[in-house]
């Protein structure tokens, strides 16, 4: 059968089970129920401190065949998965099923673990890194889960992924389980992409290496979900969690771009008054933030809210009045842990409220504009941002997919040629998010807009905006390029992708098999 | 296409990905160079890479100039490569006299292709000797459509220390405006060598459009609009420079002689000064205003 992006996917996939093909973006309906969670019991004068991880796996019991969950927080500075992965190997546990919102190359030794039988199932959101070319050569026997932000959050409230046990790893904690992201030698700010597993897991384990007096506040995850707390000597590094360097672009070309991108903000009807606005921390998105906060002074604007990747660009945003909060599902420097733990108009939110579809409001329907990368975008306006043109799995959805559909408008920036290859094709080799969520596409060489959307094309040409079809883009980096040969991969499918909705989008097969 | 030149952009002429992207940036012309940013081991390959960039990649709306070597250190070798590519124009480094030009032009001349349009010349003067033959320079030769100041060999030779406020190279620019004002071809300034320094480009900028200058040279694609923000004409200008043509097709129609505005008598050079402030409107992007 086809996703209605046109895309072949099986009617079931072994290891991942029956399939239902995506068919729109708003097209499937929502299950009935949540999943309920465990209750849970605690008695005056229990002790939830434990003095190992090892502890940890036989108080539970962690068994052979378990899924443990794990957030991304601390990116490539993660600890705590590397950690519990050594205790699992070194007691012998078999068939792990890991559940982490992203994969970073810090957890290369996962490699290790799949092949000596520690972990055969992964489910995750993002994948950079050495893990993600070892998936894709095969080196697990199961296909990787790839999900959105958004969609591991209805995927663990419905209980299509059911976690065992969450490891959270916790900058800070008490000794009775409340967890926050703002203090310790690890803060890392919000620990929103944690919270679903928090509050559904069956067991629930806080990692730390800061252990405070009771009670902590303010309080991230609560005592009421966490099961066990044990302190380590070290779950993360910092110079990985908030590197600091998040900086705007220096590279003329991208520059360019972003101040198109700021100029179609500005021209599209939407910069007005209570605009919000979504952007990553890459540094050409901090570039058009930076461009579009210029204008929005010019204009005298103040938006509402600003969300994403939060940096200390965004926080300056705010403390200057452009825009009245921050919501937040994760931070990229000190300056923005900083400004969660101190300014009450900085909102610390879940994963689920950021963009869980399958709830009664999630943020990114709220958003006005959000600007998004591409590592592949086609004539339909798909974007691939999971595989390389090699096939090599190098990236994924996170909030990419949520926050196209979430808005207004969608705005991709790329270059029109990355190295020698026109990153616009007749169809990407993955897609990730679908075309019919992702209204304009802007690049060095000019802007294209979705045909769905012709009065944001007459907009944007009435501004003076370099409006240039989309097949008429596409020939002219292939005039400058040649036209790439496409690739085909036919091996067996290493990973599905699944929209927010959980219906699957497209497979990842097998590359240089 | 090189009637206007605010900003003149320079871009390494051994640089395959920035020669490609040269075009995006909206620059009035770009700069292939040949010389200073190639090392002397590199030049041979900058000069295919440039001829093939002036063949194949698409500069939008930028003229396309390259930069050469001085003759005795390579610019005939670069003539020969690239002169069949039409440029519109050559940029001559270190020009001292007269004669400087004649040669280049010379080679010019025998190696245009038939029905080429001819390549201009743009000299570049960057010694105390160049500075004090400008007008001669200038005039030499009906190729020559603009003086360009290359300020920090200049105070190099003369002694003096470079500064970001320039008023060491206050009478050289003056010097250089007066001779390509004189001689009727226009005077492009020095650029502004601190790349992060906005603040800085934007008060170097508006100083050379004070002395009278109408363009500047561009050492990194992020000076560009910032250029052409401080080099365009504002919106009272532009109203005024329609105005002083209205008036004067007026008075042409009414067959008036002297005509005035606001009390003011409009001579020649206003009414130049107003074409041109009109010609550069033209440029000015829809979105420009906001960028």
């Amino acid at each position: 059968m086809k996703s209605a992006v046109g895309r072949e996917v099986p009617a079931t996939v072994v290891g991942y089970g029956p399939v239902t093909a995506y068919a729109g973006a708003f097209q499937t309906p929502q299950p009935e129920r949540r999943y309920a969670p465990m209750m849970k019991q605690a008695r005056p004068g229990d002790d939830k401190v434990l003095g190992s991880l090892a502890e940890a796996f036989r108080r539970i019991p962690v068994k052979d065949g378990m899924t443990l969950s794990f957030h991304h927080h601390f990116r490539n500075g993660d600890g705590v998965l590397n950690l519990v992965l050594a205790v699992a190997a070194s007691l012998g546990r078999k068939n792990l099923n890991i559940m982490i919102s992203s994969i970073f190359p810090v957890h290369a030794p996962l490699i290790d673990h799949i092949k000596s039988g520690v972990v055969s199932g992964l489910d995750t959101n993002y994948i950079s890194g050495p893990v993600g070319r070892a998936l894709s050569l095969g080196v697990l026997a199961n296909p990787v889960i790839m999900r959105t932000h958004g969609g591991r959050a209805r995927a663990i409230e419905a209980g299509q992924a059911r976690v065992d046990v969450a490891f959270i790893a916790a900058p800070a904690c008490d000794r009775y389980g409340n967890v926050t992201g703002t203090m310790g030698p690890a803060a890392c700010g919000s620990l929103g992409y944690a919270m679903p597993d928090a509050e559904y897991a069956d067991h629930v384990v806080a990692v730390t290496d800061y252990l405070i007096d009771y009670p902590l506040a303010p309080v991230s995850i609560p005592q009421t979900r966490v099961d066990y707390v044990v302190k380590v000597e070290k779950i993360g590094d910092p110079k990985g969690i908030v590197s600091g360097t998040t900086t705007i672009t220096k590279d003329p070309v991208g520059l360019k771009i972003a101040q198109s991108a700021a100029n179609v903000i500005a021209a599209s009807g939407l910069l007005k008054e209570g605009f919000s606005f979504q952007t990553g921390a890459g540094g050409a998105s901090l570039a058009a933030a930076d461009y579009m906060a210029r204008i929005m002074e010019k204009r005298g604007i103040s938006g509402s809210f600003a969300m994403g990747g939060i940096t200390g660009y965004l926080v300056n945003m705010l403390d200057r009045g452009l825009f009245k909060r921050i919501i937040d599902v994760q931070d990229f420097d000190l300056e923005a842990v900083k400004s969660l733990a101190t300014n009450p108009n900085h909102l610390e939110v879940s994963a689920g409220y950021y963009a869980n579809p399958f709830n009664a409001g999630c943020v990114v329907n709220m958003l006005d504009t959000v600007i998004l990368g591409a590592t592949e975008i086609d004539t339909d306006f798909n974007v691939n941002v999971t595989t390389g043109s090699d096939g090599i799995i190098m990236g994924g959805s996170g909030g990419h997919s949520d926050a196209a559909a979430g808005a207004k408008m969608t705005i991709i920036v790329a270059n029109l040629l990355r190295g020698r290859l026109p990153i616009l094709l007749d169809k990407v080799l993955t897609v990730t998010t679908p075309g019919e969520t992702v209204d304009v596409l802007v690049t060095e060489h000019g802007v294209a807009v979705n045909p769905r959307r012709n009065e944001l094309a007459l907009r944007l040409r009435e501004a003076g905006l370099p409006v240039r079809d989309v097949q008429e883009l596409k020939a002219l980096a292939e005039k400058m390029a040649g036209v790439p040969r496409t690739p085909v991969f036919d091996g067996r499918i290493v990973g599905v992708v699944e929209y927010r909705d959980g219906t699957l989008i497209d497979v990842v097969r097998q590359a240089g098999g | 296409m090189l009637e206007v030149l605010r900003s003149m952009l320079f871009v390494p002429g051994n640089n395959p990905a920035m020669l490609q992207n040269a075009g995006v940036f909206g620059a009035d012309a770009v700069i292939l160079d040949l010389e200073d940013a190639v090392a002397p081991r590199e030049k041979d390959a900058a000069r295919f890479l440039v001829a093939e960039a002036l063949r194949q990649v698409d500069f939008k709306t930028s003229a396309r100039v390259v930069r050469i070597n001085t003759l005795d250190t390579g610019g005939a070798e670069d003539l020969r490569r690239v002169v069949s590519c039409a440029p519109a124009a050559v940029l001559v480094p270190k020009v001292q006299s007269a004669s400087d030009i004649l040669a280049v032009a010379g080679l010019l001349e025998t190696l245009e292709q038939p029905g080429q349009a001819p390549v201009q010349i743009i000299a570049l003067i960057e010694t105390p000797r160049g500075l004090a033959e400008a007008y001669s320079i200038a005039t030499v030769h009906p190729r020559v459509i603009a003086l360009a100041f290359g300020a920090e060999d200049y105070t190099a030779a003369i002694g003096a220390k470079r500064t970001k406020e320039g008023l060491e190279i206050i009478s050289a620019r003056g010097v250089l405006i007066n001779s390509a004002a004189a001689a009727g071809v226009a005077a492009i300034d020095t650029p502004f060598t601190d790349i992060n320094d906005e603040a800085g480009l934007r008060a170097d900028v508006a100083l050379a459009r004070q002395l009278g200058y109408k363009g500047k040279l561009a050492i990194h694609p992020r000076q560009v609009d910032l250029i052409h923000e401080v080099m365009n004409p504002s919106v009272e200008e532009i109203r005024w420079a329609q105005r002083v043509l209205a008036v004067l097709r007026q008075a042409e129609q009414e067959g008036a002689g002297a005509v005035s505005l606001d009390g003011k008598m409009i001579d020649a050079p206003i009414e130049l000064r107003a074409r041109h402030v009109l010609k550069l409107a033209e440029n000015i992007p829809a979105g420009g205003a906001e960028q």
